[in-house]
């Protein structure tokens, strides 16, 4: 059963297209992300879905209600989480946890069973006002609020933002953890590497989908030879591989250059070793390597 | 029911936690009516004047002596001639000049009347006319000596003016129900403004949004901490009117009470009016103060009398809730008037709330 259909959503903003003939859809207690750059469209489509604005043309579903036509409907089943740290500074944890457990008709102790993994990290620190805790903490409280009325589809804009690696790495194992409950997750991200997090991505571009599967599918699908490359001349070399014969791409990924070339050659590494002396580079380094999601995301922005 | 007492009590954090909040809320009002009460003050008292008095015979000094020793006035200088009047204003050092003709005492006593003159400082408008009716009213009261001991003037009718309700003319009588218009519509209205804009500001309205929280359980659940809070203000400024300015209590305290609600009904409608519009605590702010606060305090005729206004201004002060409320107040509290006599006010307040109110619902979004 699918737990959220989109057909086909336009959003615009003047002349700025957000959401573009949008459709995918997402099936019952799948852990899907929304990937692309900031920009992409996340945030609009995220509203969208959580009912808070209204598309241009399309239509969406939760759970089999509509987004617009039923929104009051699944006001009771959805929980969301803006990319804005969005709860009251001025209240404790335990003052914003049960404040959200009553607008929802609910109560911490039904449903603590949810948040408990999460819930006793913060709850040390239960009486600290939100607006003291770490970007880290905040995010885990504002995952138990939007938990806490037991959603059936769980919205996330961006939790990462503004978190260190650590509490981003917990945050995810949190995530996993939700699915045994049941619980759809629709998170959104500009981190290409959180994708292998998830169990099906959508690569989102200029309010466009530019790919929509598992994330090993996705990589398995990157075609060409790709090699990571460094030399004592960073800067340069990423122009001196563009203009390599038989390159197709290059650019920076971390501390190494992606180089993909446009057909498979015979002992490429030596080639480009080669190559790269006749420019004078020192230290050079040459290893093939396998396409992850971000190679995908840049290789299909190419196609386009 | 119980996610609305949840809502009161995290709203009623949100107040108790923020210092600013708090001194608005109860600072605010007594500062006000304190200031009101004993710096801002119309009554005159030992006012500078200046006499010329050519004259100087029994009848023209029995008048100065009797100015002097009214209260209101204070000979601050005697001029020898009539070109040192325009310096002695201009200095600033007097507010009114009396000036005596030079046979001022043998034309009153020979042809039975005989003039004064009088000359305010009509730069302050206010308290010139208030000066110039005090003297007059001088004058009067020693004409009117000097014929009761000669009775040489038959029939002649004397114009005596009285001021009712409030025969000495306390400024008290006019500022506690002008500051109770003025605190009602910063609480009500204002603050009521700034905390739903808050909301939006934050982002936490975008979570309420995504609830089961209806649009009226939001507006009911962000006013009501807000509208209990206005009525003991309303309580507090009645005391203090009462106590510590002697200000008299003549009609019903239940009836008051009733229109001080419907007056904070109105007012709370346009801060949620108002909300609706602005994004953030910044426009809010500014909305509600230029909108509200500033009309209130300038048209309704708290500190300029209505009456004196250009016709236009008049008409644009009927719009104004304060200007309904201000004499309500008046009229319960000094003239100790029922229902029966408030009825339009009333009934105007009335129609404001109810305007106002389905306004501010129609244009509450449930969406961003």
């Amino acid at each position: 059963m699918q737990a959220i259909e989109v057909q086909q959503i336009t959003k615009s903003y003047g002349d700025l297209k957000a959401l573009d003939e949008l459709t995918f859809s997402v099936a019952s207690g799948e852990l899907f992300g929304l990937i692309g750059p900031d920009g992409a469209g996340k945030t609009s489509l995220l509203r969208i879905l959580a009912t808070l604005i209204v598309p241009d043309k399309g239509s969406a579903r939760i759970q089999q209600h509509d987004v617009v036509g039923d929104y009051k409907y699944l006001r009771n089943i959805l929980g969301y989480m803006p990319g804005r740290f969005s709860l009251y500074q001025d209240l404790s944890i335990e003052e914003n946890l049960a404040f959200f457990a009553s607008v929802f008709g609910t109560s911490i102790a039904d449903n603590y069973h949810l948040i408990q993994d999460i819930y006793v990290q913060l709850e040390p620190f239960r009486k600290r006002r939100a607006g003291a805790l770490s970007g880290g903490m905040k995010q885990k409280l504002a995952l138990c609020c939007a938990l806490i009325h037991k959603p059936e589809v769980l919205l996330l804009d961006e939790p990462g933002t503004g978190v260190d690696p650590v509490s981003r790495k917990e945050f995810w194992d949190m995530l996993k953890r939700l699915k045994e409950w049941g619980i759809t997750i629709l998170v959104s991200t500009p981190n290409m590497d959180e994708a292998e997090l998830c169990d099906r991505v959508g690569l989102l571009h200029k309010g466009k989908l530019l790919a929509l599967d598992t994330p090993a599918n996705i990589r398995n699908s990157y075609d060409k030879p790709l090699y990571e490359v460094r030399s004592q001349d960073m800067y340069r070399l990423i122009g001196d591989l563009r203009q390599m014969p038989g390159a197709y791409s290059c650019y920076a990924f971390g501390e190494y250059a992606h180089l993909t070339l446009l057909h498979p050659i015979d002992g490429a590494e030596i080639t480009i070793l080669q190559y790269l002396e006749s420019r004078q580079h020192r230290d050079m380094e040459v290893r093939a390597t396998r396409a992850g999601v971000e190679d995908c995301f840049i290789a299909s922005t190419l196609d386009q | 029911m119980n996610r609305f007492r949840a809502f009161i009590i995290k709203e009623f954090r949100h107040i108790l936690r923020d210092p600013r909040t708090l001194l608005i809320l109860f600072g605010m009002p007594v500062a006000q009516v304190l200031l009101f009460g004993f710096v801002l003050t119309n009554e005159i008292k030992n006012a500078a004047i200046a006499v010329y008095d050519p004259a100087s015979d029994a009848e023209s000094i029995e008048l100065t002596q009797k100015m002097a020793s009214s209260g209101y006035f204070r000979i601050e200088r005697t001029l020898q001639t009539v070109q040192e009047l325009e310096p002695a204003f201009r200095q600033g050092k007097i507010k009114l000049a009396l000036v005596f003709p030079p046979n001022f005492g043998q034309r009153l006593n020979h042809e039975g009347r005989t003039q004064v003159q009088l000359i305010g400082d009509a730069s302050d408008p206010n308290t010139a006319t208030t000066l110039i009716n005090y003297a007059s009213s001088i004058v009067q009261d020693f004409q009117r000596k000097r014929r009761g001991s000669e009775a040489s003037q038959p029939y002649r009718v004397d114009v005596e003016s009285r001021m009712l309700y409030n025969p000495e003319m306390k400024a008290v009588y006019a500022f506690v129900p002008g500051v109770m218009t003025l605190i009602l519509m910063l609480i009500s209205a204002m603050m009521t403004s700034i905390t739903i804009a808050k909301e939006k500001e934050m982002g936490t309205m975008e979570v309420l949004l995504v609830s089961p929280l209806k649009p009226i359980q939001i507006i009911l659940g962000k006013t009501t901490p807000y509208l209990a809070l206005s009525f003991v203000n309303a309580i507090i400024v009645v005391l203090i009117g009462v106590f510590v300015f002697g200000m008299p209590m003549m009609g019903s305290i239940g009836l008051l009470a009733l229109e001080t609600t419907l007056y904070m009904f109105v007012a709370l409608s346009l801060g949620i009016l108002i909300s609706t519009r602005a994004a953030d605590q910044q426009t809010a702010l500014f909305m509600s103060g230029l909108g509200l606060l500033m009309p209130t305090m300038l048209l309704s005729g708290f500190i300029f009398p209505r009456e004196s206004m250009p016709y236009v201004l008049q008409l644009v002060g009927n719009i104004i809730p304060a200007t309904w409320f201000n004499q309500i107040i008046k009229s319960i509290m000094i003239k100790g008037v029922g229902i029966s006599y408030l009825y339009i006010q009333t009934a105007v307040l009335l129609g404001m709330a109810v305007v106002f109110l389905a306004l501010s619902m129609r244009n509450f979004k449930d969406r961003l």
